[in-house]
Order: C-alpha cells, then sequence, then structure tokens
C-alpha cells in the first residue's frame, strides 16, 4: 500500500515532518529546490509510520499524534481512504482511537470535513496520483443581503414579527376579541395592531426592496474569468470557487480570490478596503510566489494547483490556508497563504492594471457577506425600566380582571342582579359551564383593561429613537471640519444610555491623544539626537539640524549610530506612495524628496520621517529588496528576508534583512519592556535612564535592537516561521513561539521618542465630564509614566491628586495582598474624614485619589485565589477605585481593557459603562461596555465599525453625552412615565365604572375614542416632547456639566417616580371618574338647550357620561405635557393645540353624522349635545383643574424647597439674573492659543512640555491657588437632592 | 445599519435651526412667582363661579316621592304587593298629594326616577337593534342577534322593536291634578309629553318605517310587539307624530341611562296657566301602577323639578367649585409661605456659589 503511492506517502509525511522539527526538514522554501533529501526523509517517516500501523503499535501512534494537532489526521486519513478500503478502516480506528486518546475535541467532526476546504484552481483536477477528488459543494457567487423574497414576505415578516413579546400579546388580545363575547368590538385593538404591524412591515419590505435593487445590481454586474484560456464575461453571481478571475484596475474584487499575479513585475497589488473597514489607505497584497510569473490568459489556465483553506471565517484580518502548485516534472510545491494573499470582495483594486486571483469563497461565503450579520444587541437601562414597569402593569390589569371577576360573581349570587326580569340571558348562555363562563368574563375584563398596556408606546419609542438618533448625525458642532467625518449612528437604541454613563473607560492614543505622531529625538547609546523640529507650524528653539547633546561619539559608535538609522529605515511596514493622488497623503516635509509614507501605525511614519531629516531616507521597496538612501545620497539596497509582523501582544515587530555584502541581520523596535528583557548587550542602563526621562514627559518610546545572523541561524529561523506558517490551525501560536525563538539574545541600539499631542479639548472634555459625576478610567497599553503624563495634560490627575500605585514593581516588594490592604485604608480614612468634613460645612480641602494599576498586576486582581477563602481582591479593588477619581491603566492587552470594563459593570452598583477608542485594541472594550463609542481615527475604522456611535474627536464626547445623551434621557423617561400615566388614566375609570354597571365589562368610552386615544388623541405630542424637549438650553448643558449629575443612575425612571406618575394617573381618573359620577348622580343633569336647539330638553345616557370622562382625560392628559413642556417651539404648539383641536373637530364629525356602515349609532350627536350643556363645560373645567392641581402644585413645591441643580438654572434664567459667567467652571471655549488647553493653568511655569510632572516626581507642589475649576466644583456638584 | 450608517455621516449636516436643535422657543417656568398669582385669580375666580352656581342650584326646586309602595309608605303599597310575581296587576293605580305653599316656579318638568335599575348592564345595553329603529323595512324583519333572547317570539315572527331595552320600557304613567281651593274642585294640570327626547333622536335616529298604504300599523306588520308589551309599537299613542318608533317616551327610555340610579324626563308643564309653574294649592299625582320594581330590590321615584341657567339642581358643581376654588387659595398662602420663607435662603445659596 505504502509502496504504491508514494506520492500520497511523500505529501502525508510532508505534513508530518513539519510537526516535528527534530527530524529537521525544510519544507521546499525558495521556488528552486525541492531537496530529495527531503522526499527520502518523507518517505522514510512515511514507511515508518506504516510499519507503525500495521504492527498495530497504538501507543507509538497516539505518541505520535500526540505531537500534531488534529488536522493532520485529516489529510492521512484522506490520503489512506481511497487506497485500500480494509486499510483505510484499520488505519481509521487507529487513528481515530489514537485521536480520541489525545486530542478527541479536534478529531470529533472528522466525518464530514467542516474546518477546510480544498479548491481546484481553475477546475482542473490534480494531476493522477494526488487525492482524490472529493468535490465539495459551494454556494454560487449570488449575494442575498434581502431578508425576504415575493413569495415569503408576508408569512415571515409576520412571524418575525409576532416574536416580539409586546405584538404576541396584542395578537393575543386580539384573538380573544374574535373569539369570546368582548364589550369591544375587535377593532379597538385590532386596528392598532395592524397599523403598527403594517407600518412595520411596509418599512421592512421597503428596505428589503432597497436590499433587492443592491443585490441585483451587484450579482450581475459583469465579472471577467478566464475559461480555456480566453477571458469570458459573465455575470458576477455565476461566479464558482474555483474560477480563475482577472479584476481590473478600480473594480471591486467579486468574491474572496486568491492572488495569483499581478501586472506589477513584484507579483504585488494594492487595494483599498475602504468599503470593508473604511480604511482608504493603500494595502499591500502579495501574490503566490510560485505563480506569479503567469501574466497571460493562456499561462494562468495551464496553471495546475490545488488550494486547501480553512472554512470562511468573519474575520476580515485573518486567513489561512496553503496551495499546492503541481508541475509536471517535479513534486507539488506548498506555500502557505495568508491574509496578504487574500483580496477580500468589497475591496478595490488601486494602482495596478489587472490581477488575476482564483475564487476561494464565492457569495454569501465571502468575508463581506459574514461581516452583514448584526452584532448582538445591547439595551438600554431605560428599555429594561420600560420593561420592569410593562410587567408591573401586567400585574395590574391581571389583579384588576381577577377583581372584576371574583366580584362580579359575589355580586350575582343574587339572582335578581344576576338575571333581572328586564334583562333576560338566552337559553344558551344558561346553560353555559360557570367555570367558561367566569374565564370567558376573566378574558372579556382583561380585553377591555388592555389598553393599559399602550401598543403604540412601542412604536413611539422606536420612532423616538430612530428619528432623534439624527440630532446626533445632524449636529453641526460635531462634525470634524479637517476629517470631513460627521459623528454616526449605528443603533439608536441606546439614545438615552448616553445621559445615564457613570464610567468612561478611554484609549489614549488616538482619543485622547491625536495620534499625530511627531519624532522628537533618539538616543543612540546614550548620544541623543534631536532633528530639526518643526512643531505646529513653529519652529522650537535649538534645534537645528542635528544636535548632539552627548560628546561626539567615537568611530565605533559612528558605525552604531549608522546601523541605528539603518535600523529604523528597515524594521517598518511601511509603503511609499510615488504619485500624489493618493488619499490622505502625508508628504514629509522635505519638500525635495515626495515620497508619502503609509502604514497603519503612524509612529512608523513618524520614526522613517525623523530618520529622514537625519539623513536616511527609505526609498521603497523593490522586487524585494528595500531602498534606502544614505547620507551621502548613496542608494544602500538590502533584501527583504522577513517581516515578523507587530502584534499588540508582543509589542514589538522585527525584519530580517540582507545586506549587499550578504550579512543577514535582523532587526527588532517595540517597547521597552518587551526588548530589554531579550538585550544581552549594549548600553541597556543609559539607554534605559532616557528611555525613561522621554516617558515622564509624555513621550511614546521604542527601542530598537538587532542581531547578526549567521546564513546557518537563518537557516534555522526560515525552517521554523515557515513550519508556523503552514499550519492551518493555531497558526496564530505557532507563530508567536516562532517569534519569541527568534527575537532574543539582541543588541541594543538605541531609542526613540515620538510625541504624540493630545487632542484638541481633551482636556477641557475629561475635566467637565468628571463635573458630571462620572469616573473616567484611561485604558492603556502604554508604558506607566507616557500615560501618567498624558493624564496630568488632560487634568484627569490634578495637581493635588494623591496617585496611589499598585503596579508590577511596587509589587515586587510587597505582597499584592498587603499593598491592596494598605491602599483601601489610605482611601477609605480619607473618604471617612471626608464625610465629617462635609457635615461640618469644612470640605475646602477636597482630597482626591488617582489610581494607577498596570496589566500585571491587575491580572493578578483578577485571579480568582486558590483558597477561594479570605473574599476576592476584586471587591478591595474596586472599592478602592470607587474611591477614586480617576484611574489609569496601563500596559493593558485588548482583552484585559474588556476585562476592566466587565469588572466594573458587573460590580454591585451595576454603573453604566462607556468605552471609547480609536483602534483594533479597543474593539473588545467597545464591545463590551454598555455603550461603545469609536473615535473615528486614523487607525483604520474598525472601532468605528463596532461602536455604537462614532465621533470625529474625543471632544465631541462632551456634547454627545452631556447634551445629546442628557436631552434623550429626559426625553424618552418622560415619554415612558407619561405613556403609563396617560393609559392609567385612560382605563382606570373603566375599572371604576364597573362597579357601577354590575361588572357587566360594559365600556365607558365609544369604540372609535378607544381605538383613537392611542394613536391619534395623545400620540403625537409626546412623540414631537421627547424629539423637541430642552428642559434647559443646549448651552447651560454644556457650560454645567453638574447638571448631568440630576439625572445619574436613571433618576427619572426610579420606583420612586414611576409611583407617582401612576398615582398622578390613578388620581385623574378618580377625578374624572367620580367628577362626571356627581355630576349624574341623583341629579337631574339636564341642560335647558338654550345653547344649541331651542326645544330640546335631554337627559343624558351612559355614552355621554363616557364622553364626558373622555373629553375631560384628553384635555387633562395634554395640557398635563403642556405643564411639563419647558421648551414651546412652534411644533409643540401646533401639534399639543393641534391634537386637541382635532379632538373637538373628530368629536364633532363622529357625532354629528349618522354613519353607514356603523351597525349602531350610539354616539349620534352626543358629544355635541353635551358641548351645548352648560354644566357639562363648567365641569370639565373644573375637574382638568382639578386633575392638573396636585401636579402644579409638587412642581411649584420642589422648585421651591428642593430645587434641584437643573432647576435652579432654569430659575436663575428666567430671572434674568444672568449668573452664569460666575458659574462657569470650565475655560472659555475661546482660549487664546491651543496651547492654553492643554497646558491649562501651568503655562506660567514656562516649561513648553508636561509641567505636573514635576508634581509626580519629586512631590513637589507648586504653590499659588489651586485651578479656578476644582475649587467651584466642590461647591457646585456637591451632593444635592 | 452600518453599512448605511456608514454612508449617512459622510456629508456635512444642514445647518438648520431644526437639525441645530435652536429653533426659536417660548421657554415658560412654572415657578412660585408665576404659580402664585395663578393660584390666586383661579381660586377667586372659581369661588365667585361657586357661589353663583351654589346660589341658582339653591334656587331651583325639586319635589320627589317614592312610590314604589314599599309596605307602610303610602297608597301604592297595594298594587306592589301583588308585584312579587313579576305580574303586575292591571290597571293597579294609586296617587300621591301634595300640597304647594306657593308657587313653584315654572317651566316644572315631571321626572320619574329608578334605582338599582341597571340600564347600563352590557348585555342589556346591547340589546337593541339601531337599524331597525332606523326604520329600516328589512331589518324591522330581521332584527340583530344582539337583541336575543328578545329577538324573536316563540312564534317565530320577529320583535318590532326587538331586544331588552324596548321590551322594558317603563310603563307607569301619571297624572297631574291640582286643586286650587280646599275642597275645590281637582282640574287636570296639562302635561306635555312631547319636546322630552332630543331632537335629533326622534328626528333623525329614530324613524317609523315608511308607512304602508298610510297605515303605520301595515307597515309593522308580520313582526310582534316584546313581550312584555301590551300592545303594539304603533298604538304607543294616538299622535300620529307620537307612535312608533319615534313616540316619545320610548325615545326617551331607548336612551340608557349612565348610572343604575337614573331619572327619565316624563313630561314638562308649560301650558296654560302652568306656562309660569305650578301655583300653590294642593295636587294629586294619579298613578297607573304597572312597572314592576321590588322584584330587583329598585325604588321608583316621580319628581316635580325646575331648571336655572345651568340645568337643574345640582349642588355638586356649586360645592366643587366652592371647595377646588378655597384649595386654589390655600395653597396659594401655602405657596406665599414657602416663597417668602425660603427664597431669601435659595439667593443666599446662589450667592454663595
Amino acid at each position: 500500500m505504502c509502496a504504491t503511492h508514494p506520492r500520497r506517502w511523500n505529501r502525508f509525511a510532508a505534513l508530518c515532518a513539519h510537526r516535528t522539527p527534530s527530524q529537521s526538514i525544510c519544507l521546499p522554501h525558495s521556488d528552486s529546490q525541492v531537496g530529495s533529501s527531503g522526499q527520502e526523509t518523507g518517505a522514510l517517516s512515511a514507511h515508518g509510520v506504516c510499519s507503525v500501523l500495521i504492527s498495530l503499535a497504538a501507543r507509538t501512534a497516539s505518541l505520535f499524534m500526540c505531537g500534531s494537532s488534529g488536522q493532520w489526521c485529516r489529510p492521512a486519513r484522506r490520503a489512506l481512504c481511497p487506497a485500500s478500503p480494509s486499510a483505510a478502516v484499520l488505519v481509521k480506528c487507529l487513528l481515530v482511537s489514537a485521536c480520541d486518546s489525545v486530542a478527541l475535541a479536534m478529531c470529533a467532526g472528522e466525518e464530514n470535513w467542516v474546518d477546510s476546504r480544498t479548491i481546484y484552481v481553475g477546475h482542473r483536477e490534480p494531476p493522477p496520483g494526488a487525492e482524490a477528488y472529493i468535490p465539495q459543494r459551494h454556494p454560487d457567487n449570488r449575494i442575498v443581503s434581502s431578508k425576504y423574497t415575493f413569495w415569503n414576505f408576508i408569512p415571515k415578516n409576520l412571524f418575525e414579527q409576532f416574536r416580539r413579546i409586546a405584538n404576541f400579546y396584542f395578537l393575543i388580545i386580539f384573538l380573544v376579541q374574535l373569539i369570546i363575547d368582548t364589550p369591544t368590538s375587535p377593532v379597538t385593538s385590532g386596528l392598532p395592531l395592524f397599523f403598527v404591524i403594517t407600518v412595520t412591515a411596509i418599512k421592512q419590505g421597503y428596505e428589503d426592496w432597497l436590499r433587492h435593487k443592491a443585490d441585483n445590481a451587484m450579482n450581475q454586474c459583469p465579472v471577467h474569468f478566464i475559461q480555456h484560456g480566453k477571458l469570458v464575461r459573465k455575470q458576477s453571481r455565476k461566479l464558482r470557487v474555483g474560477d480563475i478571475v482577472m479584476v481590473k484596475e478600480d473594480e471591486t474584487f467579486p468574491c474572496d480570490l486568491i492572488f495569483l499575479s499581478s501586472s506589477r513585475g513584484d507579483g504585488t497589488c494594492h487595494v483599498t478596503t475602504a468599503s470593508l473597514d473604511g480604511e482608504s489607505s493603500h494595502k499591500t497584497h502579495y501574490a503566490v510566489q510560485d505563480t506569479k510569473g503567469f501574466h497571460t490568459e493562456e499561462d494562468i489556465d495551464g496553471l495546475h494547483a490545488t488550494i486547501e483553506c480553512e472554512q470562511p471565517q468573519p474575520d476580515l484580518y485573518k486567513f489561512v490556508g496553503r496551495i499546492n502548485v503541481y508541475s509536471d516534472r517535479s513534486d507539488p510545491v506548498v506555500r502557505p497563504l495568508g491574509s496578504e494573499n487574500l483580496l477580500l470582495r468589497g475591496a478595490t483594486l488601486k494602482n495596478t492594471e489587472k490581477v488575476f486571483g482564483v475564487a476561494i469563497y464565492t457569495g454569501m461565503e465571502t468575508k463581506m457577506a459574514l461581516n452583514y450579520q448584526s452584532k448582538s444587541q445591547k439595551r438600554s437601562a431605560v428599555e429594561k425600566s420600560m420593561n420592569v414597569f410593562l410587567i408591573v402593569y401586567l400585574c395590574i390589569l391581571i389583579s384588576k380582571a381577577l377583581i372584576n371577576t371574583v366580584l362580579k360573581y359575589v355580586w350575582q349570587s343574587e339572582p335578581f342582579r344576576d338575571e333581572p326580569w328586564y334583562n333576560q340571558k338566552t337559553e344558551s348562555e344558561r346553560q353555559r359551564n360557570l367555570l367558561l363562563r367566569a374565564l370567558t368574563d376573566f378574558l372579556a375584563f382583561m380585553v377591555l383593561f388592555n389598553y393599559i398596556i399602550p401598543v403604540s408606546m412601542y412604536v413611539t419609542v422606536e420612532m423616538q429613537k430612530f428619528l432623534g438618533s439624527y440630532f446626533i448625525t445632524w449636529d453641526e458642532e460635531m462634525f470634524d471640519e479637517d476629517t470631513g467625518e460627521g459623528p454616526l449612528v449605528n443603533t439608536s437604541d441606546l439614545n438615552e444610555e448616553l445621559g445615564q454613563v457613570e464610567y468612561i473607560f478611554t484609549d489614549k492614543t488616538g482619543t485622547l491623544t491625536e495620534n499625530n505622531m511627531e519624532f522628537k529625538e533618539c538616543c543612540i547609546e546614550g548620544h541623543v539626537y534631536v532633528p530639526h523640529a518643526v512643531c505646529n507650524g513653529q519652529v522650537l528653539p535649538g534645534a537645528a539640524g542635528i544636535d548632539m547633546i552627548d560628546s561626539s561619539p567615537g568611530p565605533g559608535a559612528r558605525e552604531r549610530e549608522e546601523l541605528f538609522f539603518r535600523a529604523l529605515c528597515l524594521c517598518h511596514t511601511i509603503q511609499v506612495k510615488d504619485d500624489d493622488d493618493v488619499d490622505g497623503p502625508r508628504k514629509s516635509p522635505d519638500g525635495g524628496k515626495s515620497c508619502v509614507y503609509i502604514s497603519s501605525s503612524p509612529d512608523e511614519v513618524a520614526l522613517v520621517e525623523g530618520v529622514q531629516r537625519l539623513g536616511f531616507t527609505y526609498l521603497r521597496l523593490k522586487d524585494g529588496y528595500m531602498e534606502i538612501l544614505n547620507r551621502e545620497n548613496g542608494v544602500e539596497r538590502f533584501e527583504l528576508l522577513e517581516i515578523l509582523s507587530f502584534d499588540s501582544v508582543r509589542r514589538r515587530m522585527s525584519v530580517i534583512v540582507k545586506s549587499i555584502t550578504g550579512e543577514i541581520y535582523l532587526f527588532c523596535k517595540g517597547a521597552d519592556s518587551s526588548i530589554f528583557p531579550r538585550v544581552i548587550e549594549g548600553k541597556v542602563d543609559q539607554i534605559r535612564a532616557r528611555v525613561e526621562r522621554n516617558a515622564v514627559e509624555g513621550l511614546r518610546t521604542l527601542c530598537v535592537a538587532y542581531k547578526r545572523l549567521t546564513p546557518e541561524d537563518y537557516e534555522g529561523i526560515c525552517t521554523l516561521l515557515q513550519a508556523a506558517k503552514v499550519a492551518l490551525q493555531d497558526r496564530e501560536k505557532k507563530l508567536a513561539e516562532a517569534y519569541e525563538q527568534i527575537e532574543k539574545d539582541l543588541i541594543l541600539l538605541g531609542a526613540t521618542a515620538v510625541e504624540d499631542r493630545l487632542q484638541e479639548k481633551a482636556a477641557d472634555t475629561i475635566e467637565a465630564l468628571q463635573k458630571a459625576g462620572i469616573k473616567v478610567w484611561v485604558l492603556t497599553g502604554d508604558k506607566m509614566e507616557t500615560a501618567a503624563a498624558t493624564c496630568y495634560a488632560c487634568r484627569l490627575f490634578r495637581r493635588g491628586t494623591q496617585l496611589l500605585e499598585l503596579t508590577t514593581k511596587r509589587l515586587e516588594e510587597q505582597s499584592l495582598h498587603d499593598v491592596l490592604f494598605e491602599l483601601s485604608k489610605t482611601v477609605l480614612r480619607h473618604s471617612g474624614s471626608l464625610t465629617r468634613d462635609n457635615f461640618s460645612g469644612l470640605s475646602a480641602d477636597l482630597q482626591d485619589f488617582g489610581l494607577i494599576i498596570d496589566g500585571a498586576a491587575l491580572s493578578l486582581v483578577m485571579k480568582p485565589r486558590e483558597d477561594g477563602s479570605g473574599g476576592n481582591y476584586r471587591e478591595l479593588f474596586l472599592e478602592i477605585c470607587r474611591n477614586c477619581s480617576a484611574v489609569l491603566c496601563c500596559r493593558m492587552a485588548p482583552l484585559q481593557k474588556a476585562q476592566i470594563v466587565k469588572l466594573i459593570k458587573l460590580s454591585k452598583e451595576h454603573p453604566i459603562t462607556l468605552a471609547i477608542g480609536d483602534g483594533a485594541n479597543d474593539v473588545s472594550m467597545i464591545l463590551e461596555a454598555h455603550v461603545g463609542i469609536g473615535v473615528i481615527g486614523k487607525e483604520g475604522r474598525q472601532a468605528a465599525r463596532n461602536s455604537d456611535y462614532a465621533v470625529p474627536k474625543f471632544k465631541h464626547l462632551k456634547k454627545m453625552l452631556l447634551v445629546h445623551g442628557h436631552f434623550y434621557y429626559i426625553r424618552i423617561s418622560e415619554l415612558v412615565q407619561y405613556f403609563f400615566y396617560k393609559n392609567v388614566c385612560f382605563i382606570f375609570p373603566q375599572f371604576l365604572y364597573q362597579f357601577f354597571c354590575g361588572f357587566s365589562q360594559q365600556t365607558l368610552y365609544d369604540t372609535a375614542y378607544l381605538t383613537l386615544y392611542n394613536i391619534s388623541f395623545t400620540s403625537l405630542p409626546i412623540l414631537l416632547y421627547s424629539l423637541m424637549e430642552q428642559h434647559v438650553s443646549i448651552d447651560t448643558l454644556r457650560r454645567e456639566p453638574s447638571l448631568y449629575r440630576d439625572i445619574a443612575k436613571n433618576a427619572l425612571l426610579r420606583w420612586r417616580v414611576f409611583i407617582y406618575w401612576t398615582l398622578l394617573g390613578v388620581f385623574d381618573a378618580l377625578v374624572f371618574f367620580f367628577g362626571a359620577y356627581f355630576m349624574f348622580e341623583n341629579t337631574t343633569v339636564t341642560s335647558n338647550g338654550q345653547i344649541v336647539t331651542t326645544n330640546t330638553h335631554m337627559i343624558f345616557g351612559n355614552w355621554t357620561f363616557g364622553t364626558l370622562v373622555f373629553t375631560v382625560m384628553v384635555f387633562t392628559v395634554t395640557l398635563k405635557l403642556a405643564l411639563d413642556t419647558h421648551y414651546w417651539t412652534w411644533i409643540n404648539h401646533f401639534v399639543i393645540w393641534g391634537s386637541l383641536l382635532f379632538y373637538v373637530v373628530f368629536s364633532l364629525l363622529w357625532g354629528g353624522i349618522i354613519w353607514p356602515f356603523l351597525s349602531y349609532q350610539r354616539m349620534y350627536y352626543v358629544f355635541i349635545q353635551m358641548l351645548s350643556s352648560g354644566p357639562a363645560w363648567l365641569v370639565i373645567i373644573l375637574l382638568v383643574t382639578v386633575s392638573l392641581l396636585p401636579d402644579v402644585l409638587k412642581k411649584v413645591l420642589c422648585r421651591q424647597l428642593w430645587p434641584s441643580a437643573t432647576e435652579r438654572i432654569q430659575s436663575t434664567r428666567v430671572r434674568g439674573q444672568d449668573r452664569l459667567p460666575e458659574l462657569t467652571l470650565l475655560a472659555s471655549p475661546q482660549s487664546p492659543s491651543p496651547w492654553a488647553v492643554w497646558l491649562g493653568p501651568h503655562t506660567e511655569r514656562g516649561t513648553p512640555t508636561w509641567p505636573p510632572l514635576a508634581g509626580l516626581l519629586h512631590r513637589h507642589r507648586p504653590p499659588g491657588p489651586a485651578p479656578h475649576g476644582w475649587t467651584a466644583d466642590g461647591q457646585a456638584s456637591g451632593p444635592r437632592l | 445599519m452600518t453599512w448605511s450608517a456608514t454612508a449617512r455621516g459622510a456629508h456635512q449636516p444642514d445647518n438648520t435651526a431644526f437639525t441645530q436643535q435652536r429653533l426659536p422657543a417660548w421657554q415658560p417656568l412654572l415657578s412660585a412667582s408665576i404659580a402664585l398669582p395663578l393660584f390666586f385669580c383661579a381660586g377667586l375666580a372659581f369661588i365667585g363661579l361657586g357661589l353663583g352656581l351654589f346660589y341658582s342650584s339653591y334656587g331651583i326646586k325639586e319635589l320627589e316621592y317614592d312610590y314604589t309602595g314599599n309596605p307602610g309608605t303610602g297608597n301604592c303599597s297595594a298594587c306592589a304587593l301583588a308585584d312579587q310575581d313579576r305580574a303586575p296587576p292591571l290597571r293597579c293605580s294609586c296617587a300621591w298629594y301634595f300640597s304647594l305653599p306657593e308657587l313653584f316656579p315654572g317651566p316644572v318638568y315631571l321626572y320619574y326616577e329608578l334605582t338599582n335599575f341597571y340600564q347600563n348592564n352590557r348585555r342589556y345595553s346591547v340589546s337593541r337593534d339601531d337599524t331597525q329603529l332606523s326604520g329600516l323595512p328589512s331589518a324591522l324583519l330581521h332584527p340583530a342577534n344582539e337583541c336575543a333572547p328578545y329577538q324573536r317570539r316563540a312564534s317565530g315572527l320577529p320583535i318590532a322593536p326587538c331586544g331588552a331595552i324596548a321590551n322594558s320600557l317603563f310603563n307607569d304613567s301619571f297624572s297631574l291634578w291640582h286643586q286650587r281651593q280646599p275642597g275645590g274642585p281637582y282640574v287636570e294640570v296639562p302635561l306635555d309629553r312631547t319636546g322630552i327626547a332630543w331632537w335629533t333622536d326622534c328626528h333623525v335616529k329614530f324613524r317609523n318605517p315608511p308607512l304602508v298604504n298610510g297605515s303605520l300599523a301595515l307597515a309593522f306588520q308580520g313582526t310582534a310587539p316584546p313581550p312584555n308589551w301590551p300592545r303594539p309599537v304603533y298604538e304607543l299613542s294616538p299622535d300620529p307624530n307620537n307612535t312608533g318608533f319615534i313616540n316619545q317616551d320610548f325615545v326617551v327610555w331607548m336612551r340608557t341611562a349612565a348610572l343604575p340610579t337614573f331619572r327619565k324626563l316624563y313630561a314638562r308643564i308649560r301650558q296654560g296657566n302652568y306656562s309660569t309653574g305650578l301655583p300653590r294649592g294642593t295636587y294629586l299625582v294619579n298613578i297607573t301602577y304597572n312597572y314592576p320594581v321590588r322584584a330587583f330590590g329598585g325604588h321608583k321615584l316621580i319628581v316635580f323639578s325646575n331648571i336655572s341657567w345651568m340645568g337643574g339642581k345640582n349642588p355638586f358643581l356649586g360645592i366643587a367649585y366652592l371647595v377646588v376654588g378655597s384649595l386654589c387659595i390655600l395653597m396659594g398662602f401655602v405657596m406665599l409661605v414657602v416663597y417668602i420663607r425660603y427664597q431669601d435662603q435659595n439667593d443666599e445659596d446662589e450667592d454663595a456659589e
């Protein structure tokens, strides 16, 4: 068996081989050689395995398996199975048993190859002897983003709508009305439900129609592909997996392609993924090495290759696969495929005439399509309280129905009441089962009172959120002129949550800072170089050309210096744009050489530009050679061998280059913490000192190290990397391990310092947010010193702030336990004395704390204790955090950021958290927090895409929260409360009426009123209120951040407020009902009829009674809203008075005509007759007044006795005493210079960089008055009601 | 959403007052300084109105008499005795004597009042057919199902007017006699039985079916009167304009009352000597006692009343206005105290800031 299929075995062996590095088989790496030794060794090992299998040495087999991950079993089995069934079964048993014992999970899904797919390029079957052809079915290239088809729209849409619990509830009510004899006609609940369902369906149908149109346009656009060596144009949807496609410049890729060759000689192409992830920068992709030579259709058609790759995954930036290229003479060449070989659907080809690629994922399996799926829905606190209130009302509803049902049967126990002579039952009614009757009655009562849960609330809330969110996108102040970006609203469900934020977790780089890097200096072996610095358009003094601070270096140092510059020139992943029409170009300051560097990391650009000013210019990467221009204007060429790309875990990157002279270097650049431990040589101490000094100044530092490699070393590295790269599973992990092995024993060269300027108004914003009672935490991956400097600069830490450190350094001295207890003692002692001070009114000297924690310490805190006794450190940690005004977490990995957010989110107060960040490393916390905000920054759009809201700048957060959030919260909470209130008013009289009509489910109001109350009479005013209301002006809100505290903790939807509204509703309902009752009871409510007609003298019936109650109610409820409205635009006037007018006009019309489609005419002339009676007018006026009186009284008294901060501000405005300048706590918006904003009150000290650091380092506090804002804060935002 | 949102934010927003939420607006504030005068004014106005209402209601005279005939209460008990088994004796009549020491100012209205009668019971109040009552010949012969069990007679004949409301039409009748001098002859006071229902009801909503050969009786051919009625609907009154469905007693009855205790207008007294009211003297109300109420614990009352500009006797409205007005004033004073007491403090607070 083994002998007859040497090729297959060879392949199997090859697969095994890279798992067992001890055998040191190097897979063919460079194109030329497929070592015959490798082939033999492979065969040998294959024989070995064969014999092992045949001799049933299961133990050996399982040991063998141990070294591998499960995936290799698969090709092995695949290779074996077709060969000989019996042997295959045997082997399968063995393999499976081995797999079971070793890695059960990995092999569990073996039977149906779910994890990878094999693609035959150009549908050419591999040469005989290669693997058997197992056809796999793949979808065609049709993109279906639409949800419905013409046929299934109605059932599917209905099904989805009724899956919403509210709709389902109303459907049930409607069905009950249809089935049993209920007091209200099914129309009353059916019509609103129908309305809601129809509107939603139309909206969804329309959206789906648009999607259909877009899909069709996309699916029918022509695509060039190769068939039998010819170029054919076909519709995009006819594309199949395995087709070879040609894409021209500026065309969009029709599906996910493996890049085979391009018209560019070096086998690269540039693409922009702007429509995928918003990054407009050009990215370079590389063609497969072995196919990049195929430039014509005929060539490419002759390609014989198979591709194995993972099944489609939504991650845009990850891809693993491998390609086997078969050639006639030799064995197949195996190549790793990564995301750099993959061209994604939706991306556009740039700067390249044409490329060829083979389709691997098509249609709905493309990464773009997989990314269409929406994220999990976050729900706001308001929505949660709304649902709780709904449950309360459901309970009220059920208890009302129960009470009435029970009372009905108690009351009816007297037969003359149940069936008096004037009101007899039919025979069938008499014979009905008592239980059945009771059940029917219960349901009928439910139906009668079901309006207490308003169907229209959901619609109104949805509309409010949807329409309201436009105010964010419309906001001109949040539009950034520079970038041309405005705020984005990705979900409108969380608008009001913006007004509830208690914790903000912010990223530092790119969020607080501009991520606009400026090369400041570099330090080579202790000598500091400052390039000619252009900062903000003005030349800083004392910086001309190269400024050597230290003594001139010796010749050896000169060599090191040049090596350092070369290292900076080579160790990066920058692309050079030679043409000018690139989006967002970054011209180098040197006008002569107009190189535009493009990179995903602004640090790299800053470094390369900085080095350019120091004499070394990176020119380009051409044919695998990096070209740099040295000081003597000579071009040096280095062959780029490997790039060990950057990742946030390693925090470093390396390149391996080969100079012209044949020396091989590894240059490594990374964070100091990740470089220093790997350094064995160099002036570590001097450089470390400089790095620390720079970090304290708030500069971003990177260390550069190198090592020289011998060709043998390099060979080893090659093997290692190749092995990791070809892996189909766990490739990341394996790569990381390989990198770990490679990047060691380095020689330290020097360090760089890059300045990242603070974003405009960042300090202002943070100060405002803190005054708003929001705790701001900075989570960053940066060094502690850099981060702390930034915190001082943005006034997160102030001069008076006492810093508490919980860092690795400190933990080396003390145990975590001791440190935590000590810190908590400090904090708690102070907060204890603070409360005493508050009582005695001596709280002037307010001490605040700032906590600094680093990633390592955090993971210690988060780690559950083994013994499980003595409580958790988490609680203690949280307790400390709670008492700190600011927390800085540095050295955070992305996941740790999310962990922190989660820790706070799940702490016992359940605070509302907001995470803001701009980079991919912030996505996890953005997704974790209640509200995730993305800054549309330089590091691409991943954060913005995953966020709920995106803003162009950090400063926009202030308006977003303090103004928009505040408004949305005020608006929606009023909306929710008002809806419950008005439905209590609506239904409670109906409930009371049951006591006077023998519990017979008689409705109080006419059907039309029941139906239209929530739909038309009272819906528009509240909707407009919830869109327009401004209880205080925008400017005041922005000026007075402390107003945000008034609505903190869901203040307007607390139980107390909810009960107040409900009681107010009950009171009003009692007034309406009994007011009308006393009018009608034992008196002749008659009219002399003088007003309308002359000879009428009538008595009112039950419909007049109901109409009277209803009229009073509509007026009261609308006027109550009018009382609550603080901001009367013409729209509010129009809608409020218009609604009342509409009610009157409708009622006149409804009662003024005999409607032919109605079977009863009970409302005929009722409204008109009522209005023609004087007492009715008097009663309406009286009852409306009485209903509104308590609310007015409460408002006035509360405002007078216990005014909230908001109410004070309102009164101030009304009294026209403009005290606001006095109260203004922030720096005025028109600062004299941008420096003043972030240097704040410290400019007098004269140093251009971070003066507060002096306080941090030397515990030296500069004298002079505390900043204006701080002292005022203590009082303005002190605890009030 | 994500994809469309990306496109949405791409352009510069419009700068209009609406999109920037800066529409010009009136921003009233319900503060004590505004509420105080408001409360005092409203209070005074309400008290004034309340006094007016109270006095006009006070000036309205009302005279009522319970003629249910519970044992020991007047001479209707004889009729009531036979009432136990739901079938009132035929043409049982009783009388109520009363005397007026002075003029009962007119116009005087005669009401009957029933208690414990649930006209607003749902089963009862839906038991009617408005289409039939609008005189539609087809509906006349096919009463609505809601009318059951008063939809059809056992013989299968449709009932016109169908339903429980019509079947239970109040059928006591009253006549009023006046004795000017003691011992003098009783003169019948003319009772105007028209104009007691809503004009729109008996002219638009309720219509008789079209006459057949000029005869209303023929128009109702093929229908049966409700079981409790001694005579068919077209014989409710000899007056052709007040019979059939447009009979005003019937129309009044068909407007179901809101509450279990209700009054309905029986007649107006406005003719001849009595147009200014009921002059002093002794009066006799002759009651034809037909309507059984004791079976369901109800009472029957007869009521004379006159009305003022604001309708019938209605002390509630006047009292309510007075109470609310005083409350307003009281609250105004409370607020004034609070205002004066806390105003300084607030100012100090603000100064401190």
